[in-house]
């Protein structure tokens, strides 16, 4: 069985589901409580020029955290996603 | 409904809950601290259309009742009428971003769930249309059980709709229920609450609520427990984690699944989040270097604004003290009085007036770049390298406004949600280089470097002085969060809200509030020490006709002998204490006192006759005073003492405390004489 993917290993533009967050931990509560549940659609949209932190989508909002959290959110389902970055970057 | 109702705005971060209060209220509003906690409390007044008059209370934006911030926990505090300083409101307007619907309604569920009379006001229909998502918003009404309000607080729209269903007699209790608490913590809720109603800790006839979400505060003293009940608190927490270890975190998902429903039935979104704006511009902004490079540009424009573009107005205000102040020596008599009111008053409340354009300016740009958004960006970009000293990237701004005037550097880290970033973050800012150390290290530099030294090595010790600063900054906020400070670092969550069009009406309000808060804290104080410095540097009074004889002679000259032994062994001797002394009111004084120690004629825009009255200065020796050693000792003591009367009273009301003041007066002043000491001391030993 493979290791469990994480939030901070998904790539740019792709979209996942959320599968565990670690419970009582209180900034991952935090990151519950803005809609990163379990079984939450989550976009990955980039990472800060300086490599972190990296900005999320999840239930239409738009949420940056540091890798220190992402490594704990685990996820499934991983899907290329379309990814409107991608599509203005081959327009310019 | 009594005589003129509280009404509490309610709603997350970015919302454009504090656009619609001040669309409401207009300038009808006060802002002052919430007692024990530095939170603003904004109260403002408005009218419906029938002319009855409703207040309004806008509260801090927050994700959640369980509060994680101050900001939160007096929401929460406000609306479980907890504190003794502010009514609980009789209505509630829940703002709620339409185009961040889910996330939005998990703090409106949760208000709603405490069962006021309740308006919803949909804001930012606009946004939310443009993303292509469909509300069907009578169905919204209907599910809920209160009023929901369409509109667009930026224009205006929707906001005489809003007032009426505020304003109506009888405001339906929201039907709203998420879902039922497991019965487990049902269970030992019971039994907590109980307990906490026998000593009084909670409201009778109280919900289950209200325990809940005190328990849910993993900072106890935030919670305004008493030290009586923090013992029944902990056992309370002990008694939910044993029913259900879990308990935070599955009432978090059980209210997102409730959620999830009732946006199936009320909300249409295309499966694909759509390119927006935002997210084109965020494709530039963000971009790997251009982002950067951005970033860079903000940057040197605001310091060409608040270096160049402010010193007209500074020159403004300088002259117009100085008038004031030639005009009250002509039609005074000469003695006592005037002089107390021409050098002690004028000259000292005109020496912290003549940095309200830079505040102003600074406020101004820190305005519009929260209220665009951008804000978030620029953390976004700073994070990772505040992270080295382990901060993060919301204490760049407040840092960076510190090099203008650490007075809105410190007033502008209330952005900060984690206590103990912003804490480090006050404590630190003053060793940015602010603009008042600039006249100083002018002088310095060019009492010790002959005239045919290079401009760029001139520029080269300046530059060396605001990095040396910088890195002293950096150093202490690493030690202080590795060492000093207790308490886990809060994660870095940051939400990127949608640009929009900045509010002048807004920006200019928020100026305006800021700018007064540093007049009149920051002005009484500076006046009365003025006051004092210039009874000090008068009293007691010798006859003779020589100004600086007459500054011996008298307390501060006195005070400047006094400290000799102390400052001696970093080079200074007692006339440069002098000057030291009076830098404790504000460091650009030190120019003016020195002119008067050597009774020279000197003005700030031409320093010429001072510096080479100081060239000129020896020792009993024969050896000058000010050699390259001293200067570059008094310089480095310029760098880090905390010399400025303005920040030190700011500081006492944004940490509330009088303990963190004078820590920071102490360890600054004390990295000063050891760092001029070591400099002094080993130069000497090294024979220059």
């Amino acid at each position: 069985m493979h290791a469990q993917l994480t939030l901070a290993q998904l790539p740019i533009g792709s979209a996942a589901f959320i599968h565990s967050l670690p419970t009582g931990r209180v900034g991952l509560t935090r990151l519950r409580e803005l809609g990163l549940t379990p079984g939450a659609r989550v976009t990955m949209v980039r990472r800060a020029p300086l490599g972190e932190p990296i900005e999320i989508t999840v239930r239409g909002s738009h949420i940056a955290m540091r890798d220190h959290e992402a490594q704990h959110i685990g996820i499934t389902h991983v899907e290329q996603a379309f990814n409107p970055a991608q599509s203005t970057t081959t327009q310019a | 409904m009594s005589e003129t109702p509280l009404l509490a705005i309610v709603g997350n971060p970015n919302c454009g809950k504090t656009t619609l209060f001040n669309l409401l209220t207009g300038l009808r509003q006060k802002v002052a601290n919430y007692p024990g906690v530095t939170v603003e409390k904004k109260i403002g007044e408005c009218w419906s259309q029938h002319g009855k008059k409703l207040r309004l209370i806008d509260l801090p934006g927050a994700y959640s009742l369980n509060a994680r911030s101050p900001d939160e926990a007096v929401l929460r505090d406000v609306l479980l009428g907890r504190r003794e300083d502010t009514p609980r409101p009789d209505r509630v307007v829940i703002v709620v971003d339409a185009a961040n619907l889910e996330r939005n309604l998990y703090l409106a569920s949760q208000v709603l769930e405490l069962g006021l009379p309740t308006v919803i006001a949909l804001n930012m229909v606009d946004v939310a249309e443009e993303k292509q998502w469909l509300i069907n918003v009578p169905k919204l009404a209907e599910e809920l059980g209160v009023p929901v309000v369409t509109m667009q607080a930026t224009t205006g729209k929707g906001l005489l709709e809003l007032k009426a269903a505020m304003s109506r007699e009888e405001l339906p209790k929201p039907r709203w229920h998420s879902a039922p608490l497991p019965e487990v913590i049902r269970a030992a809720l019971h039994g907590i609450r109980a307990e906490l109603l026998l000593s009084g800790a909670v409201h009778e006839n109280t919900s289950l609520l209200e325990p809940l979400y005190l328990l849910s505060d993993h900072d106890p003293l935030r919670a305004g427990i008493q030290d009586v009940h923090l013992g029944q608190i902990q056992r309370g927490r002990h008694a939910l984690e044993a029913a259900n270890s879990g308990w935070e975190d599955q009432l978090v998902n059980d209210r997102y699944t409730a959620i999830e429903k009732l946006c199936q039935k009320v909300l249409n979104r295309p499966d694909q989040e759509l390119p927006s704006l935002t997210q084109k511009l965020d494709h530039w902004l963000l971009h790997p270097w251009l982002g950067g490079l951005t970033v860079l540009a903000i940057l040197v424009f605001l310091f060409y604004l608040i270096f160049k573009v402010a010193e007209g107005p500074m020159g403004w205000i300088e002259a117009a003290f100085a008038a004031l102040g030639s005009w009250v020596t002509g039609a005074m008599p000469p003695g006592d009085l005037r002089d107390l009111i021409v050098d002690g008053a004028i000259n000292g409340v005109s020496g912290v007036v003549i940095f309200l354009p830079q505040i102003l300016i600074l406020f101004f740009f820190i305005g519009i770049m929260e209220d665009t958004g951008y804000m978030a960006r620029l953390a976004f970009i700073m994070d990772r390298l505040m992270s080295i000293v382990g901060l993060n990237g919301k204490a760049f701004l407040p840092f960076l406004s510190s090099y203008a005037c650490a007075v809105p550097g410190v007033m502008a880290t209330r952005t900060i949600d984690s206590p103990k970033d912003r804490l480090i973050t006050i404590l630190v800012a003053p060793l940015a280089s602010c603009s008042a150390r600039l006249p100083v290290y002018l002088l310095l530099i060019s009492a010790f470097m002959p005239n045919s030294v290079s401009i760029w090595a001139k520029a080269s010790i300046m530059v060396g002085l605001y990095a040396l600063g910088t890195l002293g900054a950096f150093f202490f906020a690493w030690l202080l969060n590795k060492g000093v400070m207790r308490g886990a670092n809060a994660p870095m969550i940051l939400e990127m809200p949608t640009y929009k069009m900045p509010s002048l009406k807004s920006i200019l309000l928020l100026v305006w509030q800021r700018a007064k808060a540093f007049l009149a804290r920051a002005g009484t104080v500076i006046f009365g020490i003025s006051i004092l410095i210039w009874a000090a540097s008068t009293y007691p009074k010798t006859d003779s006709p020589d100004a600086s004889i007459r500054l011996e002679k008298s307390i501060a000259g006195r005070a400047g002998h006094l400290i000799e032994p102390v400052i001696a062994p970093l080079g200074y001797d007692w006339k440069i204490g002098i000057g030291l002394i009076g830098s404790f009111a504000a460091r650009e004084v030190f120019v003016n006192t020195m002119s008067v120690v050597y009774a020279v004629e000197a003005e700030e825009e031409d320093m010429t006759p001072l510096r080479d009255h100081l060239r000129a200065e020896t020792r009993a020796d024969g050896k000058p005073v000010y050699s390259p050693l001293v200067c570059i000792s008094l310089l480095v003591f310029y760098v880090f003492a905390m010399q400025c009367v303005s920040t030190m009273a700011i500081v006492k009301r944004e940490t509330n405390s009088w303990g963190w003041m004078w820590f920071q007066l102490f360890f600054m002043t004390g990295t000063a004489y050891v760092l001029a000491l070591g400099i002094y001391q080993i130069g000497t030993a090294l024979g220059y």
